[in-house]
């Protein structure tokens, strides 16, 4: 079941791409999250050179996150006004993601930075996420309730000026932290091949105090527009998504997702952020380990004017 | 290129000159390679006669044949990695300009013992098509060999750089058949399909034709699109990209 991949220029068994789209829909459905940091990743293990899995995840990031915004949104589960300014930041993060992965590409040094970030974002992320969890297991066990949101505690967030009311999220922050949040998770989105779920729905709840009800439908919203404009800006730039790549990992990865939420509601939400930390995690270390141990093959080939 | 051309054809008024010499004629299976959807690679058969009529002089020696194919022609950069910072990067490089980017030398002998390699060399047989690469100032011809080698040892590793002493068969003694083996990667281009006699160390005669390797039907359509109508691609993804979210969220509704 091989099939050419007419842009990544490889024969990839057709299977494997459904179970991967499959497998990391699983897991994207089960924590609400995008799973372009397990996706891109996997793709570059199989032999896709980094910069057309980049561009080509983020088509199957808007894929999943499409379906998984209509359900919010069914549910009402989303804070448009905030989702649109967040957004307004992160169209601005894209492109200026896109801008420096083409002048990455360019002088050769797109697969180093790509690792890097993964390792420095993942490693710090899912660090913090695993004893974030450990902590609130610890104190369900020991008695205490889970406190996420604590309305009454201010950080130096709230003394921005600027100041906006969100009422369907309860909440009335300046309008920087939210632009400065849209802006980053758009550029680390375009430029890692991340949708950035797993680290804007934390940034959301510390920063902003986005209340549970709507945190993951408005960053959904947020992930679907910020790429699926990547997507449009990585192919009108650097002609690198691979669009048959793409349908198979979009298939598999929206049937994964529906199947993942059903687990996911099984579980308790700390439990699931451990989990969800240990797989960051592990990532990161994982890449952390292909830059600290010397490679088997020291040598590579680039071709000058395609593929990258 | 085109100097030697010129040169090899006087080689070859020369030769025809006084006695007749041998005349290779040679037919290749496929001159068109179609790589679609479900493109696995494929097999090619040359088959080559070696003429000779009464007044050819006659061969101490066997008859021996190179085949070379070569396909489409680039710059190739190969880097090596180093630690840099305690961190396994990309450091050093080299440009090989104008390279095959697959090259496939069969022989019906290593192609070592088929002539002496200054000639081997200056006439570019075999894996002397993969030329040094350009010159960098400061730098040792140690150094050069070793960025070749692993070229040469990493496109043999993705069967983009095949070299088979066995891989050309005499029939008889004047009918050759060689198998090209063309992988799945195999790059789109012209190939130069370049056949050599030659008999006690030297080269009689050659013969040249070329094949095409060619996307087709879906393939071609998507690259096109990619490489020329990106926007227009970029948006047909992602319309593709919300069509399929937003059927999944129909099939798998709940409420």
């Amino acid at each position: 079941m091989q099939i050419y991949l007419p842009i990544a220029d490889l024969p990839v068994n057709m299977l494997l791409l459904l179970g991967m789209g499959l497998a990391v829909g699983f897991i994207s459905g089960m924590f609400g999250i995008g799973g372009g940091f397990l996706m891109t990743p996997l793709l570059i293990f199989i032999g896709i050179v980094p910069a057309v899995a980049v561009a080509t995840v983020s088509s199957h990031i808007a894929a999943s996150s499409a379906s998984s915004a209509i359900s919010y949104w069914r549910r009402n589960a989303v804070d448009l006004p905030l989702s649109l300014m967040l957004l307004a930041g992160g169209i601005f993060g894209t492109i200026g993601g896109v801008w420096l992965f083409t002048l990455l590409r360019s002088a050769d040094l797109l697969d180093l930075v790509i690792a890097l970030s993964y390792v420095v974002l993942l490693v710090a992320v899912g660090a913090m996420m695993v004893s974030e969890a450990v902590r609130a297991i610890i104190r369900t066990y020991q008695g205490y309730p889970v406190v996420l949101r604590r309305p009454g505690s201010h950080t130096w967030v709230h003394g921005l000026p600027f100041k906006v009311r969100f009422k369907r999220s309860k909440i009335y922050v300046s309008a920087i932290p939210v632009l400065g949040i849209g802006f980053t998770i758009g550029f680390l989105g375009a430029m890692m091949g991340i949708g950035g779920g797993f680290l804007l729905v934390p940034m959301l709840i510390y920063f902003l105090r986005v209340p549970t009800a709507t945190v993951v439908g408005t960053s959904t919203v947020l992930t679907l527009v910020t790429m699926a404009s990547a997507t449009v800006m990585h192919a009108a730039t650097n002609h690198l998504v691979d669009i048959l790549l793409a349908i198979f990992l979009m298939v598999g990865g929206v049937v994964g997702a529906q199947f993942g939420a059903r687990a996911g509601q099984r579980m308790r939400a700390e439990r699931l952020r451990l989990l969800l930390g240990i797989l960051v995690l592990g990532v990161g270390i994982r890449f952390a380990l292909t830059l600290l141990i010397e490679p088997a093959e020291l040598f590579s080939i680039r071709f000058t004017g395609d593929g990258g | 290129m085109r100097h030697r051309i010129a040169l090899s054809l006087l080689f070859c008024l020369l030769a025809l000159a006084p006695a007749r010499a041998e005349r290779l004629i040679t037919s290749l299976s496929h001159h068109q390679v179609l790589v679609t959807s479900s493109f696995t690679g494929i097999e090619l058969v040359l088959f080559g006669s070696i003429e000779r009529d009464a007044k050819t002089i006659s061969r101490k020696g066997d008859y021996n044949v190179v085949v070379t194919v070569a396909g489409p022609r680039q710059t190739l950069v190969v880097r090596r990695k180093d630690r840099v910072f305690g961190i396994w990067t990309n450091a050093e490089s080299r440009s090989f300009l104008n390279t095959p980017t697959y090259l496939a030398v069969l022989s019906n002998r290593p192609v070592s013992e088929i002539a002496p390699a200054e000639l081997l060399r200056r006439q570019e047989v075999g894996m002397y098509l993969v030329p040094r690469p350009a010159l960098a100032s400061g730098i040792q011809s140690g150094e050069h060999d070793i960025f070749r080698e692993a070229l040469i040892r990493l496109r043999e590793q993705r069967k983009l750089y095949v070299e088979d002493p066995k891989g050309v068969t005499f029939l008889t003694p004047n009918l050759f058949r060689a198998t090209i083996r063309l992988p799945a990667e195999a790059p789109v281009g012209t190939y130069d399909v370049d056949v050599r006699l030659f008999a006690d160390g030297v080269e009689l005669v050659r013969a040249n034709s070329a094949l095409e390797v060619v996307k087709v039907g879906v393939e071609q359509f998507v690259v096109n699109a990619a490489a020329n109508h990106g926007i227009l691609y970029g948006l047909f993804t992602t319309l593709l990209a919300l069509a399929t979210g937003w059927f999944a969220s129909v099939v798998f509704r709940k409420d």
